[in-house]
């Protein structure tokens, strides 16, 4: 291990908790802007492509107390180069059910409320085009994938192989549209002072925001603020800039005070980006000992009409296996939709549950422990990119995992216990994610008495970095915690990117060790080792990924073994029981990175049994567009859940030698419920989610 | 109409509520009691709890009207003289805290379940806390902390 992990490692209460559990933390909404706050609110599109032929906002308008109502004729205009859904109340023309066609702003979001209802909007529409399919004559392959990745990946002759493969398999998994539902609603509240902009945002990283500000109102970065200290949650949804930063900013500059728009929970599932779904045909050959000879991952998801978003959906098939012959490919269909967006682990989450899913039904067919099989194909390098790897522990994470788990001796047979009513079955599945780090900026400064001010511009979004982030400053200054003020969440702080990627420690951390050990050098040269009376500050910089990066393939692995029991009566699936067993580098919080590593497994789940968007096809909306009816894991949903790690410490990854937690809990968990979920009945669900109608359909089919 | 009402032991007058205000709308926006959250207003997720007579309701579910004369209680009513109360240490202290937003919710629920059931079997947990969604932390930790602070309680 390194000689800074004192404080890393260690369970430290989170800092910002005692505020959090008194209800005084103050997320966006909650922020004191110093002056009375007008509110807004939203009148959306009831159609899905079209042209406005009417709106009337006159009787809105004479409603008492309001104060301003936006449409595509007033509203102010934004600089070009706004991508996706940004230039709000731009054009007559709607791309997708949901848009902003009109905003009103009022004294009250009561007020601002009733008036939307007041106006009147009329369109010449086109029917939905919302339908996902493999046989859609208009799919395309895209220029590439989110974060870069090459949209295809073709090594060998997969056909042949296929073909010629003793034992094989051929199935096709689909996962639903997922909307991210943060408990938070987006928030964001506006004040300008002549041609300043102040934003209070709920994101996930106030430097992300910015610049479509800048570009939106022609400003100065220096002209535009983001605060953004606490946040209820993002997962993805939080990310990116959407309508809701526009229309604040925009209203705010119409009235001349502070608005505030806080989107409805409604509203979350067409103006903040969701999951797009996957249909996802998996074809794997083998030898009769199990030893891949083929793979192939055919990727079909859908993008926006108004902007391309290219899901890396098979990535993780390009790493987790070994195969001589290979391939991955990826096509969009551009439909009627709101724009899609990341969430949670995009790629991996919808991409590990196809191809975990695809390796037990493998197993199966060769009559081998799932386990085995997975570890009988362990690649020494990286199977595509053909490197060696920094760390990986995948085996390990099996055999550590079934031992926890219980899992020797388990019968392969499917469909053989029950207790009760209840048919009882066990699952297992990897998980994956890649280790990244990304630029990010710092500046430290030490007073007299040897108090340190951190500064930079990360973003706790309740993962646990304002504690985590402390613990590393620490350490790398060689003090304790109280004697660290860390400032994050503020684009005014030396620049960073969001949280996203399990990047924020591995780029928000390493800068602040380098910085530190800057500071600490000029204290031992220049200072005999002593802060100096009037103070010193250094301000450092991370310049992106590692160096290493080239020359290694960097990941963070996992193994989840899951116990399912269906109700053979009713067809109710419960999950009593989870063992997970991470190779996430080193755990810089044990307290908070459990807590991470659990909620992501937990969504993991929630994915399996409860979570999809449902889309009309006739009038093109999601008609489950609430909490009410989009389901997630309550807690009576998830049972006893064991979390733990093995002692790795990536030092080619960065000099804390973490590998970054937030995504790799919900990878292949989805697919480890689902194989436990065969195990129990014998009945393959190959759609999420495994609702209990799905039961009744298989069993009618078997 | 006047919403004259006690909230955490004081007495709080407001004017010129509309009759379609929710109780967690007067609490936020007009008493300056952000503690609440609003994160569906139907009913849903049950960040918005609060004691009404000592009853846990959403808040968001309650007209204003209806908590006239009445006493409420919110999550910035439970620490004692700046003192957190043992379920507030032990959501932190158990790492059941993560965005937070729909702690208040729950810590109102879990400090009911406390005051009715000062030793509660994990059923009796699960239940009490039923009407609360956390998209972040799984639960598990929750649930530890609702353990821990049963067992704090019961120590003199
Ligand atoms: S805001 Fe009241 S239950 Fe969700
Ligand atoms: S801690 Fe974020 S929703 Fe519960």
């Amino acid at each position: 291990m390194t000689t800074m992990d004192r404080l890393v490692g260690a369970g430290v209460d989170r800092i910002d908790g005692p505020a959090k559990v008194r209800g005084t933390a103050p997320y966006a909404y909650e922020q004191d802007p110093g002056e009375p706050i007008a509110h807004l609110a939203v009148v959306q599109s009831t159609v899905n492509r079209g042209r406005i032929s009417r709106l009337d906002p006159s009787r809105a308008e004479a409603l008492p107390g309001v104060l301003a109502v936006l449409t595509p004729a007033n509203a102010p205009r934004l600089g070009k180069g706004l991508a996706s859904d940004l230039p709000v109340l731009q054009s007559l023309d709607v791309h997708y059910q949901g848009q902003v066609v009109a905003a009103v702003v009022a004294e009250t979001s009561e007020i601002a409320k009733a008036a939307v209802g007041a106006i009147a909007v009329g369109y010449d529409a086109e029917p939905p085009d919302v339908a996902l399919s493999p046989d859609r004559e208009d799919l395309y392959a895209p220029e590439k994938l989110m974060a870069g990745f090459a949209t295809d990946s073709i090594i060998g002759d997969v056909d042949g192989a296929l073909a010629a493969a003793v034992v094989s398999i051929d199935a096709t998994y689909e996962t639903p549209t997922q909307h991210h539902n943060p408990i938070e609603m987006h928030t964001s509240m506006a004040r300008w002072d002549g041609d300043s902009l102040t934003l209070w945002d709920a994101d996930q990283g106030p430097h992300n925001i910015v610049n479509d500000l800048v570009t939106g109102f022609g400003l100065d970065a220096g002209q535009v603020r983001v605060i953004s200290p606490y946040v209820g949650g993002a997962f993805g949804s939080k990310a990116f800039t959407h309508p809701n930063q526009m229309l604040a900013a925009m209203a705010a500059r119409v009235v001349g005070r502070t608005v505030v728009y806080e989107l409805t929970r409604q509203q979350m599932f067409s103006l903040v980006g969701h999951r797009t779904p996957t249909i996802q045909r998996l074809r794997l050959g083998a030898d009769p000992e199990g030893r891949l000879t083929a793979i192939s991952h055919e990727v079909v998801e859908h993008t926006a009409r108004i902007a391309e978003f290219a899901e890396q959906t098979a990535t993780p098939t390009r790493v987790l296996y070994a195969a001589p012959h290979r391939r991955t490919t990826h096509r969009l269909a551009r439909l009627d939709v709101p724009p899609p967006t990341i969430m949670r682990a995009p790629g991996e989450t919808p991409g590990m549950f196809a191809l975990e899913s695809a390796m037990d039904e493998l197993a199966v067919v060769l009559g081998l422990d799932p386990v085995e099989l997975r570890i009988r194909n362990e690649p020494e390098r990286d199977p595509e990119r053909d490197l060696p790897w920094s760390t990986r522990n995948l085996v390990e994470c099996l055999r550590t995992g079934a031992e926890r788990f219980g899992w020797a001796g388990r019968d392969l047979r499917p469909g053989v216990r029950t207790e009760g009513r209840w048919l009882v079955g066990t699952g297992v599945a990897s998980a994956t994610y890649p280790t990244r780090r990304r630029k990010a900026q710092c500046r430290i400064s030490v007073d007299g008495a040897g108090r340190y001010v951190v500064e930079i511009d990360g973003s706790d979004i309740g993962t646990g970095a304002w504690t985590a982030l402390t613990q590393i400053a620490a350490d790398a200054l060689g003090t304790d915690m109280a004697s660290v003020e860390l400032r994050i969440g503020d684009s005014r702080l030396p620049f960073a990117g969001g949280a996203g990627g399990s990047t924020g420690l591995a780029s928000w951390g390493t800068a602040i060790v380098f910085t530190a050990r800057d500071l600490r050098k000029q204290l031992d040269e220049q200072h005999g080792g002593q802060p100096p009376a009037g103070g010193l500050s250094v301000d450092g910089e991370l310049p992106g990924e590692s160096p290493h990066a080239k020359t290694h393939s960097m990941h963070a692995y996992g193994a989840h073994f899951v116990e399912v029991r269906v109700d053979r009566d009713s067809g109710e699936v419960r999950v009593p029981r989870a063992t997970s067993v991470y190779d996430a580098g080193t755990i810089v919080n044990a307290k908070t990175a459990r807590s991470q590593l659990l909620g992501g497994f937990s969504m993991g789940v929630s994915m399996a049994l409860h979570e999809g968007s449902v889309t009309d096809e006739r009038y093109g909306h999601y008609v489950n567009h609430d909490l009410a009816e989009y389901h997630v894991a309550t807690n009576a949903d998830i049972g006893e859940i064991d979390i733990s790690w093995l002692d790795v410490d990536d030092q080619l990854a960065n000099p804390i030698g973490l590998k970054g937690i937030g995504e790799i809990g919900i990878t292949g968990a989805a697919a480890a419920v689902a194989n436990a979920y065969w195990h129990a009945t014998r009945l393959r669900i190959r759609d999420l989610p495994i609702t209990p109608d799905k039961y009744f359909r298989e069993l009618g089919e078997s | 109409m006047r919403i004259t009402t006690t909230v955490n032991g004081t007495e709080h007058e407001v004017d010129d509520v509309w009759a379609g205000e929710s109780l967690l709308y007067v609490l936020r926006e007009r008493m300056g009691l952000p503690g609440s959250k609003n994160a569906c207003e139907q009913g849903e997720c049950g960040s918005c709890t609060v004691y009404l007579d000592g009853e846990p309701v959403c808040a968001c579910l309650v007209a204003a009207g209806q908590a006239i004369g009445r006493e409420v209680t919110t999550v910035e009513g439970l620490a004692t003289e700046g003192e957190l109360h043992p379920v507030q240490e032990a959501f932190v202290e158990a790492g059941a805290v993560q965005c937070g937003f729909c702690t208040p919710g729950l810590l109102v629920a879990a400090h009911d379940l406390l005051e009715r059931v000062p030793d509660p079997s994990d059923l009796e947990i699960r239940e009490a806390l039923a009407g609360n969604l956390c998209r972040c932390t799984g639960y598990e930790k929750i649930l530890d902390a609702v353990r821990l602070a049963a067992a704090r309680q019961a120590r003199p």
